[in-house]
Protein backbone atom coordinates (compact mmCIF):
# COMPACT_ATOMS: atom_id res chain seq x y z
CA UNK A 1 0.00 0.00 0.00
CA UNK A 2 1.05 3.95 -0.07
CA UNK A 3 0.33 6.40 1.76
CA UNK A 4 0.37 9.99 0.46
CA UNK A 5 0.71 13.57 2.38
CA UNK A 6 -2.72 14.24 1.62
CA UNK A 7 -3.48 10.69 3.30
CA UNK A 8 -1.60 11.92 5.88
CA UNK A 9 -2.92 15.05 6.62
CA UNK A 10 -6.45 13.56 6.48
CA UNK A 11 -5.25 11.04 9.76
CA UNK A 12 -4.24 13.73 11.45
CA UNK A 13 -7.53 15.79 10.98
CA UNK A 14 -8.97 12.93 11.89
CA UNK A 15 -7.38 12.31 15.65
CA UNK A 16 -8.65 16.30 15.67
CA UNK A 17 -11.75 14.99 15.74
CA UNK A 18 -11.17 12.20 17.40
CA UNK A 19 -9.71 13.59 20.71
CA UNK A 20 -12.19 16.35 20.41
CA UNK A 21 -15.35 13.59 20.57
CA UNK A 22 -13.31 11.60 23.38
CA UNK A 23 -12.05 15.21 25.45
CA UNK A 24 -15.08 14.06 28.10
CA UNK A 25 -14.74 9.93 28.24
CA UNK A 26 -11.13 10.51 28.54
CA UNK A 27 -10.96 13.14 31.26
CA UNK A 28 -13.46 10.76 33.14
CA UNK A 29 -10.67 7.95 32.82
CA UNK A 30 -8.20 10.24 34.41
CA UNK A 31 -10.18 11.84 37.05
CA UNK A 32 -10.58 8.19 38.31
CA UNK A 33 -6.57 8.08 38.41
CA UNK A 34 -5.20 11.34 38.01
CA UNK A 35 -5.87 15.18 37.74
CA UNK A 36 -8.96 15.02 35.30
CA UNK A 37 -7.30 16.54 32.28
CA UNK A 38 -6.13 14.25 29.98
CA UNK A 39 -9.41 14.50 27.50
CA UNK A 40 -8.49 18.12 27.63
CA UNK A 41 -4.92 17.94 27.15
CA UNK A 42 -4.99 15.60 24.31
CA UNK A 43 -7.96 18.29 22.28
CA UNK A 44 -5.89 21.17 23.35
CA UNK A 45 -2.85 19.53 21.12
CA UNK A 46 -4.45 18.25 18.62
CA UNK A 47 -7.13 21.33 17.70
CA UNK A 48 -3.43 23.38 17.05
CA UNK A 49 -2.33 21.14 15.13
CA UNK A 50 -5.35 21.10 12.94
CA UNK A 51 -4.55 24.84 13.00
CA UNK A 52 -1.22 24.27 11.87
CA UNK A 53 -2.17 21.82 9.15
CA UNK A 54 -5.02 24.33 7.62
CA UNK A 55 -2.67 27.43 8.04
CA UNK A 56 0.62 26.16 7.30
CA UNK A 57 0.73 22.86 6.04
CA UNK A 58 -1.99 23.44 2.98
CA UNK A 59 1.29 23.38 0.41
CA UNK A 60 3.75 21.01 2.25
CA UNK A 61 3.68 17.08 0.74
CA UNK A 62 6.90 16.19 2.76
CA UNK A 63 5.40 13.93 5.39
CA UNK A 64 8.82 13.69 6.96
CA UNK A 65 7.90 18.06 6.88
CA UNK A 66 4.44 17.74 8.17
CA UNK A 67 5.19 15.08 10.73
CA UNK A 68 7.86 17.58 12.72
CA UNK A 69 5.27 20.57 12.74
CA UNK A 70 2.71 18.64 13.92
CA UNK A 71 4.67 17.44 16.51
CA UNK A 72 6.00 21.02 17.53
CA UNK A 73 2.52 22.49 17.11
CA UNK A 74 1.63 19.82 19.82
CA UNK A 75 4.22 19.89 21.65
CA UNK A 76 3.73 23.79 21.95
CA UNK A 77 0.15 24.23 22.44
CA UNK A 78 0.04 21.26 25.27
CA UNK A 79 3.69 20.64 27.40
CA UNK A 80 2.20 18.93 30.08
CA UNK A 81 3.44 15.04 30.29
CA UNK A 82 1.81 14.07 27.05
CA UNK A 83 3.63 17.57 24.96
CA UNK A 84 6.68 15.84 24.96
CA UNK A 85 6.32 12.37 24.49
CA UNK A 86 3.52 12.87 21.36
CA UNK A 87 6.66 14.92 19.68
CA UNK A 88 9.31 13.28 20.42
CA UNK A 89 6.87 10.44 18.73
CA UNK A 90 6.42 12.27 15.46
CA UNK A 91 9.66 14.04 15.50
CA UNK A 92 11.67 10.41 15.45
CA UNK A 93 8.70 9.06 12.48
CA UNK A 94 10.16 11.95 11.08
CA UNK A 95 13.62 11.31 10.86
CA UNK A 96 12.89 7.56 9.66
CA UNK A 97 11.13 8.73 6.55
CA UNK A 98 12.94 11.73 5.41
CA UNK A 99 12.47 13.90 2.35
CA UNK A 100 9.44 11.62 1.51
CA UNK A 101 5.99 12.61 0.03
CA UNK A 102 4.23 9.44 -0.03
CA UNK A 103 4.82 5.92 2.24
CA UNK A 104 5.38 2.76 0.97
CA UNK A 105 5.49 -0.79 3.19
CA UNK A 106 8.61 -0.27 3.95
CA UNK A 107 8.34 3.28 5.35
CA UNK A 108 5.30 2.61 7.09
CA UNK A 109 6.97 0.39 9.00
CA UNK A 110 9.70 2.53 9.98
CA UNK A 111 7.08 5.68 10.86
CA UNK A 112 5.39 3.65 13.12
CA UNK A 113 8.39 1.62 14.81
CA UNK A 114 10.44 5.00 15.08
CA UNK A 115 7.00 6.87 16.49
CA UNK A 116 6.32 4.56 19.24
CA UNK A 117 10.09 3.85 19.88
CA UNK A 118 10.67 7.85 19.81
CA UNK A 119 7.99 8.04 22.95
CA UNK A 120 9.37 5.29 24.42
CA UNK A 121 13.03 7.22 24.97
CA UNK A 122 11.36 10.27 25.69
CA UNK A 123 9.40 8.40 28.84
CA UNK A 124 11.67 6.05 29.73
CA UNK A 125 8.51 3.69 30.59
CA UNK A 126 8.36 0.11 30.68
CA UNK A 127 5.74 -2.62 29.68
CA UNK A 128 3.79 -3.28 33.22
CA UNK A 129 4.21 0.99 34.18
CA UNK A 130 0.48 1.38 33.69
CA UNK A 131 1.30 3.97 30.49
CA UNK A 132 0.84 4.58 27.18
CA UNK A 133 3.35 2.11 26.58
CA UNK A 134 1.61 -0.64 27.64
CA UNK A 135 0.02 -0.03 24.39
CA UNK A 136 2.45 1.29 21.75
CA UNK A 137 5.67 -0.93 22.66
CA UNK A 138 3.23 -4.49 21.93
CA UNK A 139 2.41 -2.87 18.53
CA UNK A 140 6.06 -2.16 17.71
CA UNK A 141 7.09 -5.09 18.38
CA UNK A 142 4.42 -7.29 16.98
CA UNK A 143 5.31 -4.68 13.81
CA UNK A 144 8.95 -5.93 14.06
CA UNK A 145 8.04 -8.91 13.79
CA UNK A 146 5.61 -8.79 11.04
CA UNK A 147 8.76 -6.88 9.50
CA UNK A 148 11.74 -9.40 9.73
CA UNK A 149 8.46 -12.02 8.82
CA UNK A 150 7.80 -9.68 5.37
CA UNK A 151 4.06 -9.60 5.81
CA UNK A 152 2.39 -6.60 4.05
CA UNK A 153 1.93 -3.68 5.82
CA UNK A 154 -1.72 -4.14 6.23
CA UNK A 155 -1.83 -7.38 7.76
CA UNK A 156 0.49 -6.23 10.03
CA UNK A 157 -0.81 -3.57 11.02
CA UNK A 158 -3.79 -5.04 11.86
CA UNK A 159 -2.23 -7.84 14.19
CA UNK A 160 -0.31 -4.86 16.17
CA UNK A 161 -3.33 -3.03 16.45
CA UNK A 162 -4.85 -6.54 18.22
CA UNK A 163 -1.84 -6.10 20.56
CA UNK A 164 -2.32 -2.39 21.25
CA UNK A 165 -5.62 -3.24 22.71
CA UNK A 166 -4.30 -6.46 24.86
CA UNK A 167 -1.77 -4.04 26.00
CA UNK A 168 -4.10 -0.78 26.50
CA UNK A 169 -7.00 -3.49 28.34
CA UNK A 170 -4.01 -4.92 30.47
CA UNK A 171 -3.52 -1.70 32.44
CA UNK A 172 -7.07 -2.05 34.43
CA UNK A 173 -5.49 -4.46 36.50
CA UNK A 174 -2.16 -3.09 37.01
CA UNK A 175 -1.20 -0.49 39.87
CA UNK A 176 0.57 2.92 38.17
CA UNK A 177 3.90 2.82 38.43
CA UNK A 178 5.20 6.15 36.11
CA UNK A 179 3.51 9.68 36.33
CA UNK A 180 1.23 11.22 38.74
CA UNK A 181 -0.58 8.35 39.21
CA UNK A 182 2.45 6.59 40.54
CA UNK A 183 1.41 7.89 43.93
CA UNK A 184 -1.94 6.48 43.72
CA UNK A 185 -0.74 2.94 44.31
CA UNK A 186 -3.39 0.01 44.75
CA UNK A 187 -5.94 3.15 44.11
CA UNK A 188 -5.26 3.20 40.82
CA UNK A 189 -5.74 -0.54 40.04
CA UNK A 190 -9.29 -1.66 38.69
CA UNK A 191 -9.00 1.70 36.06
CA UNK A 192 -7.56 1.72 32.48
CA UNK A 193 -5.13 4.01 32.24
CA UNK A 194 -6.47 7.38 29.84
CA UNK A 195 -2.60 7.28 28.07
CA UNK A 196 -2.86 3.87 27.06
CA UNK A 197 -6.80 4.21 25.75
CA UNK A 198 -5.64 7.26 23.72
CA UNK A 199 -2.58 6.14 22.10
CA UNK A 200 -4.74 2.86 21.04
CA UNK A 201 -7.60 4.92 19.70
CA UNK A 202 -5.13 7.16 17.66
CA UNK A 203 -3.38 3.86 16.42
CA UNK A 204 -6.63 2.37 15.88
CA UNK A 205 -8.23 5.62 14.01
CA UNK A 206 -5.40 5.05 10.91
CA UNK A 207 -6.51 1.89 10.40
CA UNK A 208 -9.16 2.82 7.93
CA UNK A 209 -6.09 4.47 6.36
CA UNK A 210 -4.29 1.46 5.38
CA UNK B 1 -19.47 23.98 39.15
CA UNK B 2 -19.31 27.82 39.86
CA UNK B 3 -16.56 29.92 38.08
CA UNK B 4 -16.17 33.47 36.84
CA UNK B 5 -14.59 32.90 33.74
CA UNK B 6 -15.62 33.46 29.92
CA UNK B 7 -14.90 31.05 27.13
CA UNK B 8 -12.80 28.00 29.26
CA UNK B 9 -10.24 27.44 26.55
CA UNK B 10 -9.55 31.47 27.07
CA UNK B 11 -8.84 31.00 30.98
CA UNK B 12 -4.74 30.92 30.94
CA UNK B 13 -4.56 34.15 28.58
CA UNK B 14 -6.95 36.06 29.90
CA UNK B 15 -5.27 35.57 33.55
CA UNK B 16 -2.14 36.76 32.36
CA UNK B 17 -3.30 39.79 30.45
CA UNK B 18 -5.31 40.24 33.86
CA UNK B 19 -2.23 40.03 35.57
CA UNK B 20 0.10 42.17 33.23
CA UNK B 21 -2.26 44.47 33.22
CA UNK B 22 -2.29 44.81 36.94
CA UNK B 23 1.64 45.18 37.20
CA UNK B 24 3.50 46.60 34.66
CA UNK B 25 6.03 48.04 36.92
CA UNK B 26 6.90 44.71 37.91
CA UNK B 27 6.21 42.49 34.63
CA UNK B 28 5.89 42.21 30.91
CA UNK B 29 5.37 39.61 28.31
CA UNK B 30 8.19 38.48 26.28
CA UNK B 31 8.29 39.42 22.21
CA UNK B 32 9.84 35.71 21.90
CA UNK B 33 6.39 33.99 23.15
CA UNK B 34 2.74 33.92 24.20
CA UNK B 35 3.62 32.46 27.27
CA UNK B 36 6.72 33.67 28.37
CA UNK B 37 6.95 36.40 31.24
CA UNK B 38 9.70 38.61 31.93
CA UNK B 39 10.53 40.33 35.38
CA UNK B 40 11.27 44.23 35.29
CA UNK B 41 12.88 44.39 38.76
CA UNK B 42 16.53 42.72 39.00
CA UNK B 43 18.88 43.28 41.86
CA UNK B 44 22.05 45.93 40.57
CA UNK B 45 24.47 42.86 42.14
CA UNK B 46 22.43 39.93 40.75
CA UNK B 47 24.47 37.89 38.35
CA UNK B 48 22.66 34.18 37.45
CA UNK B 49 19.19 34.71 36.15
CA UNK B 50 16.78 31.91 38.15
CA UNK B 51 13.25 30.66 36.09
CA UNK B 52 10.41 29.10 37.41
CA UNK B 53 7.17 27.62 36.09
CA UNK B 54 4.75 25.48 36.22
CA UNK B 55 0.87 25.36 35.27
CA UNK B 56 -1.53 27.22 36.09
CA UNK B 57 -4.29 27.23 38.46
CA UNK B 58 -1.81 27.74 41.17
CA UNK B 59 -2.21 31.42 41.28
CA UNK B 60 -0.84 33.71 42.37
CA UNK B 61 1.92 30.97 41.41
CA UNK B 62 4.09 30.95 39.38
CA UNK B 63 3.64 33.74 37.78
CA UNK B 64 3.42 36.01 40.99
CA UNK B 65 6.85 35.04 42.18
CA UNK B 66 8.90 37.26 39.60
CA UNK B 67 10.13 40.20 40.85
CA UNK B 68 13.12 41.86 42.91
CA UNK B 69 14.62 39.25 45.34
CA UNK B 70 12.72 36.31 43.32
CA UNK B 71 12.70 34.89 40.05
CA UNK B 72 13.64 36.20 36.87
CA UNK B 73 11.31 35.15 34.32
CA UNK B 74 8.55 32.67 33.90
CA UNK B 75 7.24 29.77 31.56
CA UNK B 76 3.10 29.05 32.07
CA UNK B 77 1.26 26.08 31.22
CA UNK B 78 -2.02 25.19 30.66
CA UNK B 79 -4.18 24.34 33.88
CA UNK B 80 -2.03 21.98 36.32
CA UNK B 81 0.37 21.22 32.91
CA UNK B 82 4.08 22.05 32.54
CA UNK B 83 4.69 24.39 29.89
CA UNK B 84 6.25 23.50 26.58
CA UNK B 85 10.18 23.77 26.44
CA UNK B 86 9.38 26.16 23.72
CA UNK B 87 8.29 29.07 26.07
CA UNK B 88 11.30 28.13 28.95
CA UNK B 89 13.59 28.49 25.95
CA UNK B 90 11.96 31.87 25.23
CA UNK B 91 12.65 32.77 29.07
CA UNK B 92 15.69 31.55 29.14
CA UNK B 93 16.99 33.79 26.06
CA UNK B 94 15.12 36.75 27.75
CA UNK B 95 16.70 36.66 31.02
CA UNK B 96 20.32 35.38 30.77
CA UNK B 97 22.88 37.71 31.91
CA UNK B 98 25.71 35.24 30.51
CA UNK B 99 26.13 33.93 33.98
CA UNK B 100 23.48 31.04 33.44
CA UNK B 101 19.97 30.76 34.87
CA UNK B 102 18.74 28.46 36.94
CA UNK B 103 15.74 26.13 36.68
CA UNK B 104 13.89 25.89 39.86
CA UNK B 105 10.52 23.37 39.34
CA UNK B 106 8.48 20.20 41.03
CA UNK B 107 8.90 16.80 40.31
CA UNK B 108 6.44 15.78 38.17
CA UNK B 109 6.59 13.50 35.03
CA UNK B 110 5.53 16.38 32.71
CA UNK B 111 7.88 19.45 33.89
CA UNK B 112 10.67 16.99 33.92
CA UNK B 113 10.17 16.42 30.43
CA UNK B 114 9.72 19.63 29.25
CA UNK B 115 12.53 21.24 31.31
CA UNK B 116 14.79 18.84 30.41
CA UNK B 117 14.10 19.44 26.36
CA UNK B 118 14.30 23.38 26.92
CA UNK B 119 17.76 23.09 28.45
CA UNK B 120 19.10 20.67 25.59
CA UNK B 121 17.70 23.03 23.74
CA UNK B 122 18.88 26.24 24.82
CA UNK B 123 22.70 24.73 25.59
CA UNK B 124 22.75 23.61 21.92
CA UNK B 125 20.75 26.61 20.33
CA UNK B 126 21.77 29.73 22.01
CA UNK B 127 24.81 28.63 24.22
CA UNK B 128 23.53 29.07 27.33
CA UNK B 129 24.39 27.44 30.49
CA UNK B 130 21.38 25.99 32.82
CA UNK B 131 21.08 24.54 36.05
CA UNK B 132 18.24 22.83 37.93
CA UNK B 133 16.81 22.45 41.08
CA UNK B 134 13.88 19.99 41.35
CA UNK B 135 11.10 20.52 44.27
CA UNK B 136 10.46 17.70 46.20
CA UNK B 137 9.05 18.88 49.52
CA UNK B 138 5.89 16.66 50.02
CA UNK B 139 6.42 13.74 52.56
CA UNK B 140 3.32 12.14 51.77
CA UNK B 141 3.94 11.30 48.03
CA UNK B 142 6.24 8.83 48.01
CA UNK B 143 9.04 7.16 50.47
CA UNK B 144 11.90 7.74 48.39
CA UNK B 145 12.86 11.92 48.63
CA UNK B 146 13.50 11.60 45.00
CA UNK B 147 10.04 10.14 44.18
CA UNK B 148 8.86 12.86 45.83
CA UNK B 149 6.45 15.22 44.36
CA UNK B 150 6.99 19.51 45.00
CA UNK B 151 4.64 21.53 46.53
CA UNK B 152 4.11 24.78 48.86
CA UNK B 153 7.76 24.39 50.00
CA UNK B 154 8.92 25.65 46.64
CA UNK B 155 8.50 29.24 47.84
CA UNK B 156 11.47 28.75 50.33
CA UNK B 157 13.51 27.44 47.47
CA UNK B 158 12.58 30.22 45.14
CA UNK B 159 13.54 32.46 47.91
CA UNK B 160 16.88 31.17 48.63
CA UNK B 161 17.90 31.18 45.36
CA UNK B 162 16.79 34.78 44.54
CA UNK B 163 18.65 35.86 47.38
CA UNK B 164 21.71 33.66 46.47
CA UNK B 165 21.14 35.78 43.27
CA UNK B 166 20.94 38.41 44.73
CA UNK B 167 24.43 38.46 46.49
CA UNK B 168 26.15 38.10 43.44
CA UNK B 169 27.16 34.29 43.67
CA UNK B 170 28.16 31.75 40.02
CA UNK B 171 25.45 29.64 38.97
CA UNK B 172 26.93 26.47 40.65
CA UNK B 173 26.64 28.62 44.23
CA UNK B 174 23.21 29.75 43.35
CA UNK B 175 22.00 26.48 42.62
CA UNK B 176 23.87 24.99 45.80
CA UNK B 177 22.05 26.92 48.02
CA UNK B 178 18.99 26.70 46.45
CA UNK B 179 18.87 22.90 46.48
CA UNK B 180 20.13 23.19 50.14
CA UNK B 181 16.83 25.02 51.29
CA UNK B 182 15.17 22.48 49.15
CA UNK B 183 16.53 19.46 51.03
CA UNK B 184 15.87 21.60 54.84
CA UNK B 185 12.28 22.06 53.42
CA UNK B 186 9.51 19.19 54.05
CA UNK B 187 5.85 19.28 53.66
CA UNK B 188 2.31 17.91 54.17
CA UNK B 189 -1.14 18.83 52.93
CA UNK B 190 -4.39 18.23 53.73
CA UNK B 191 -7.50 18.26 51.21
CA UNK B 192 -10.88 19.17 52.44
CA UNK B 193 -13.08 20.06 49.02
CA UNK B 194 -11.55 19.65 45.37
CA UNK B 195 -11.31 21.84 42.56
CA UNK B 196 -12.90 22.37 39.19
CA UNK B 197 -11.20 22.02 35.79
CA UNK B 198 -13.01 25.04 33.97
CA UNK B 199 -12.84 22.77 30.94
CA UNK B 200 -14.06 19.95 32.65
CA UNK B 201 -16.76 21.36 35.35
CA UNK B 202 -15.65 17.85 36.69
CA UNK B 203 -14.19 18.09 40.98
CA UNK B 204 -10.51 16.90 40.74
CA UNK B 205 -11.68 14.21 43.28
CA UNK B 206 -14.44 12.93 45.22
CA UNK B 207 -14.71 13.43 48.74
CA UNK B 208 -17.90 13.28 51.08
CA UNK B 209 -18.91 16.22 53.59
CA UNK B 210 -17.65 14.66 56.36
CA UNK B 211 -14.19 13.56 54.82
CA UNK B 212 -11.12 14.72 54.93
CA UNK B 213 -7.70 13.74 52.32
CA UNK B 214 -4.29 12.94 53.98
CA UNK B 215 -1.48 13.90 52.19
CA UNK B 216 -3.20 15.15 49.26
CA UNK B 217 -1.19 16.91 46.17
CA UNK B 218 -2.08 19.76 44.83
CA UNK B 219 -3.57 18.96 41.53
CA UNK B 220 -6.11 16.78 43.59
CA UNK B 221 -3.77 13.53 44.07
CA UNK B 222 -4.99 11.50 46.36
CA UNK B 223 -2.68 11.30 49.41
CA UNK B 224 -2.50 8.23 51.52
CA UNK B 225 -6.10 8.44 53.28
CA UNK B 226 -9.59 9.21 53.45
CA UNK B 227 -10.22 9.85 57.05
CA UNK B 228 -13.72 11.81 59.01
CA UNK B 229 -12.57 15.31 59.31
CA UNK B 230 -11.07 16.55 62.88
CA UNK B 231 -10.22 19.69 64.54
CA UNK B 232 -7.11 21.69 63.42
CA UNK B 233 -5.38 20.99 66.25
CA UNK B 234 -5.93 16.89 65.91
CA UNK B 235 -5.23 17.55 61.39
CA UNK B 236 -1.74 19.30 62.74
CA UNK B 237 -0.80 17.05 65.10
CA UNK B 238 -1.05 14.20 62.24
CA UNK B 239 0.91 16.54 59.74
CA UNK B 240 3.52 17.54 61.94
CA UNK B 241 3.82 13.78 63.41
CA UNK B 242 4.79 13.01 59.51
CA UNK B 243 6.91 15.81 58.79
CA UNK B 244 8.92 15.54 62.46
CA UNK B 245 9.45 11.59 61.53
CA UNK B 246 11.91 12.34 59.13
CA UNK B 247 14.02 12.74 61.57
CA UNK B 248 15.77 16.30 59.81
CA UNK B 249 14.45 18.89 62.47
CA UNK B 250 15.74 18.40 66.45
CA UNK B 251 15.59 20.39 69.09
CA UNK B 252 17.06 23.38 68.98
CA UNK B 253 16.71 24.02 65.33
CA UNK B 254 15.61 27.25 64.32
CA UNK B 255 12.49 26.61 61.21
CA UNK B 256 11.07 28.98 58.84
CA UNK B 257 7.22 27.79 58.57
CA UNK B 258 4.79 27.99 55.66
CA UNK B 259 1.04 27.67 56.15
CA UNK B 260 -0.30 27.69 52.77
CA UNK B 261 -4.08 27.51 51.75
CA UNK B 262 -4.80 25.88 48.59
CA UNK B 263 -7.36 28.31 47.50
CA UNK B 264 -10.74 28.06 49.42
CA UNK B 265 -9.27 27.80 53.12
CA UNK B 266 -10.01 30.87 54.84
CA UNK B 267 -7.49 33.31 56.16
CA UNK B 268 -8.82 32.86 59.37
CA UNK B 269 -7.75 29.04 59.61
CA UNK B 270 -4.79 29.60 58.50
CA UNK B 271 -3.77 31.52 61.39
CA UNK B 272 -5.20 29.27 63.64
CA UNK B 273 -3.32 26.12 61.76
CA UNK B 274 -0.26 28.23 62.17
CA UNK B 275 -1.00 28.41 66.27
CA UNK B 276 -1.21 24.70 65.90
CA UNK B 277 2.24 24.33 64.42
CA UNK B 278 3.63 26.54 66.83
CA UNK B 279 2.57 24.88 69.65
CA UNK B 280 4.06 21.42 68.67
CA UNK B 281 6.99 23.01 67.31
CA UNK B 282 7.19 24.61 70.98
CA UNK B 283 7.04 21.00 72.61
CA UNK B 284 9.80 19.77 70.11
CA UNK B 285 11.89 22.87 71.55
CA UNK B 286 12.38 23.99 67.77
CA UNK B 287 12.21 27.55 67.33
CA UNK B 288 9.96 29.21 64.53
CA UNK B 289 12.55 31.67 63.03
CA UNK B 290 9.34 33.31 61.38
CA UNK B 291 6.01 32.34 59.82
CA UNK B 292 4.37 32.87 56.79
CA UNK B 293 0.55 32.35 56.30
CA UNK B 294 -1.51 32.63 53.03
CA UNK B 295 -2.85 31.45 49.77
CA UNK B 296 0.93 31.26 48.20
CA UNK B 297 0.44 28.19 45.65
CA UNK B 298 -3.13 27.42 45.59
CA UNK B 299 -5.18 25.08 43.42
CA UNK B 300 -8.04 27.51 41.87
CA UNK B 301 -10.99 26.81 44.65
CA UNK B 302 -9.74 23.92 46.49
CA UNK B 303 -10.35 23.31 49.81
CA UNK B 304 -7.29 22.38 52.19
CA UNK B 305 -3.83 23.69 53.48
CA UNK B 306 -0.02 22.36 53.33
CA UNK B 307 2.24 23.04 56.31
CA UNK B 308 6.02 23.38 55.29
CA UNK B 309 9.26 23.75 57.29
CA UNK B 310 12.58 24.28 56.51
CA UNK B 311 15.35 24.14 58.91
CA UNK B 312 17.90 26.88 58.64
CA UNK B 313 21.41 27.34 58.61
CA UNK B 314 23.08 30.39 58.56
CA UNK B 315 23.74 30.77 54.77
CA UNK B 316 19.75 29.95 54.53
CA UNK B 317 19.03 32.26 57.29
CA UNK B 318 20.79 34.93 55.34
CA UNK B 319 18.66 34.24 52.34
CA UNK B 320 15.10 34.46 54.18
CA UNK B 321 16.17 37.77 55.60
CA UNK B 322 16.84 39.19 51.92
CA UNK B 323 13.95 41.87 50.84
CA UNK B 324 11.51 41.02 48.37
CA UNK B 325 9.03 42.56 46.42
CA UNK B 326 6.37 41.07 44.07
CA UNK B 327 3.56 41.70 43.94
CA UNK B 328 1.81 39.47 46.15
CA UNK B 329 5.13 38.96 48.34
CA UNK B 330 7.01 41.67 49.68
CA UNK B 331 9.56 41.90 52.59
CA UNK B 332 11.47 44.93 52.99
Amino acid sequence: MTLTSETYKSFILALAELFEEQKDNLCELDRKIGDGDHGVTMNIGYQAVKDTIHNELQAQNDIAKISVAVGKSFLDAVGSSVGPLYASGYLKAAVAVKNKTELNDTYLYQFWIAFSKGIKARGKAEIGDKTMIDTLEPFYLSLESSKSQNINFKEAFALALLEAKKGMESTKDIVSNKGRSKRLGYRSQGHVDPGAMSAYLMLNTFKSYV
Amino acid sequence: MKKMINNPDNVIDELMAGYLIAYPEYIKRSNLHQRALIGKKRHPNRKVSVLIGGGSGHEPAFIGYVGQGMADGVAIGNIFASPSPIPIQAVTREIHDSHGVLYIYGNYAGDLMNFEMASEMTEVEDDIETAVVIGNDDVASAKEIEERRGIAGELLVYKAAGAAADFGYDLEEVRRIAQLANDHTRSMGIGLSPCYLPQTGKPSFDLEDNEMEIGLGHHGEPGIEKTTIRTAQETVQVIMKNILKEGLYQPDDEVVVLVNGLGATSQMELYIINKEVDAILSENNIKTYKSYVGNFITSMEMGGFSVTLMKLDETLKSCIDHPVDCPNFKEV
